[in-house]
């Protein structure tokens, strides 16, 4: 926390919504959010390094806990995926639904920890001011997410129905064939494809954004006296346990509509 | 919240994440699990196979049981046929040697009585002789008389 500054409550929640920022080149767009990044990848690379350390040494026979545990982790999506998308899901589909559901599970899970014991531990043992833990909170991250699942949707939108068919199907559906129609329907299309990625990537920076908030109210609230801190702890627990809930569904939505987009990508109409 | 250059490393990121788990977590993964699946269809159908051929042991041995149980029974009745038929035979060969020993005994029995007679007959005659001789003494001459007493022995047959 900032020791140097007077702590207000407005302070306190800047404090904790600053990124650790580096300017890469010239510009504002340059700009590198280095605690977004390196959280992100240091969650990727656990999970991700302990599934594939299972995986190296996954038996067909009787499996241990550990690969057990993943094989469960593994199923559920597989089995999520197979009632949404009709094709061979094991080539791409399936593994990029378990990547993004982990990774994004994982990052989302960070809100669980506590914000401020983190703040104190960053400050003093690696002497980062600013910090932001969670990663879903920066909308940089769910953007990133959100605009590659929409680039691989036109990926597979041309891949699939090449550029004749997804032309056709942009001018053409949903209301018909009739030219009189087709910039009804482009302009249709356009909203559904524009609204894709916002909505996909907003909804889950919302949520996890909207929770952290709510820990910082809660922190001030604690902060304000002896009832205040009682409550505080009562309500961030209960909170804490909530969220349990909310980090998990949104990581599975998240991973459900990518796999929904990728399918309707598949599909014609 | 603006958006920086943050999103295409992340975008890099998420990439290399997908690659990673498309190329080396998913596929291991999958084929462990498939396999075992085989491993299990084929134990289950192993299971049901031996059951069904449990099934099928146990009615022939059931089969077996009864033919047995029949054969067994066609025996019995065979014997008891036979115990009946040597009972009979036995019976019959019985009373055939006891009617032979009869008629040996029989044939004894006369035979005796025949030769008691013959002595008896001896006796008497030896009898009369020596009553005669008594009674005569010296008037009987015994060669002169020798055909008389001969013909009263035969007389006394």
């Amino acid at each position: 926390m900032a020791s140097d500054t007077e702590l207000t409550p407005t302070s306190y929640i800047n404090h904790h919504l600053t990124n650790l920022t580096t300017q890469v080149s010239e510009g504002s767009f340059w700009v590198l959010h280095v605690d977004t990044l390196v959280t992100s990848l240091i969650l990727g690379v656990i999970s991700f390094g302990f599934i594939w350390l299972v995986v190296r040494k996954a038996t067909p026979g009787v499996p241990s806990k550990r690969q057990a545990f993943v094989e469960l982790a593994v199923e559920f999506i597989d089995n999520e995926v197979k009632n949404t998308f009709h094709g061979n899901r094991h080539v791409f589909v399936a593994p990029t639904a378990l990547t993004i559901f982990v990774w994004v599970l994982m990052m989302n899970a960070m809100d669980i920890l506590p914000i401020d014991i983190m703040a104190w531990i960053y400050e003093h043992a690696f002497g980062l001011h600013n910090w932001r833990t969670v990663p879903t909170t920066d909308v940089n991250t769910t953007f990133a997410l959100a605009l590659s699942i929409w680039f691989l949707m036109l990926y597979f939108n041309v891949k699939v129905k090449g550029w004749g068919g997804w032309m056709h199907e942009l001018f053409c559906t949903p209301f018909g064939k009739n030219p009189l129609l087709w910039v009804l329907n482009l302009l249709f299309n356009f909203i559904e494809y524009v609204s894709k990625p916002l909505s996909h990537s907003l909804r889950l920076f919302g949520n996890i954004y909207a929770g952290e908030i709510i820990f910082l109210l809660l922190g001030m609230w604690a902060a304000t006296g002896v009832s205040g801190a009682i409550f505080g702890a009562i309500l961030g627990a209960g909170w804490a346990i909530f969220h349990i809930l909310i980090v998990t569904l949104q990581a599975f939505i998240f991973m459900m509509l990518t796999v929904v987009y990728i399918s309707m990508a598949h599909e014609s109409h | 919240m603006n958006i920086n250059f943050t999103l295409i490393s992340q975008a890099v990121a998420f990439s290399v994440f997908i690659w990673f788990t498309v190329k080396f977590v998913w596929p291991p993964l999958l084929r462990a699990i498939e396999e075992r699946q085989k491993t299990i269809a084929d134990g289950l159908a192993a299971g049901e196979r031996g059951r069904h051929e449990l099934e099928l042991a146990s009615q022939r041995s059931s089969d077996v049981l009864k033919e047995a149980k029949q054969r067994a029974s066609e025996i019995i009745l065979q014997a008891e046929k036979r115990a009946s038929e040597i009972v009979e035979e036995s019976k019959r060969t019985a009373k055939e040697e006891g009617d032979r020993i009869i008629l040996g005994a029989k044939a004894d029995i006369e035979h005796e009585v025949f030769s008691a007679k013959e002595a008896l007959r001896q006796h008497v005659a030896e009898l009369a002789v020596a009553g005669a001789a008594k009674i005569l003494r010296r008037e009987v001459d015994a060669k002169a008389h020798a055909d008389m007493l001969a013909s009263i022995g035969e007389d006394l047959k």
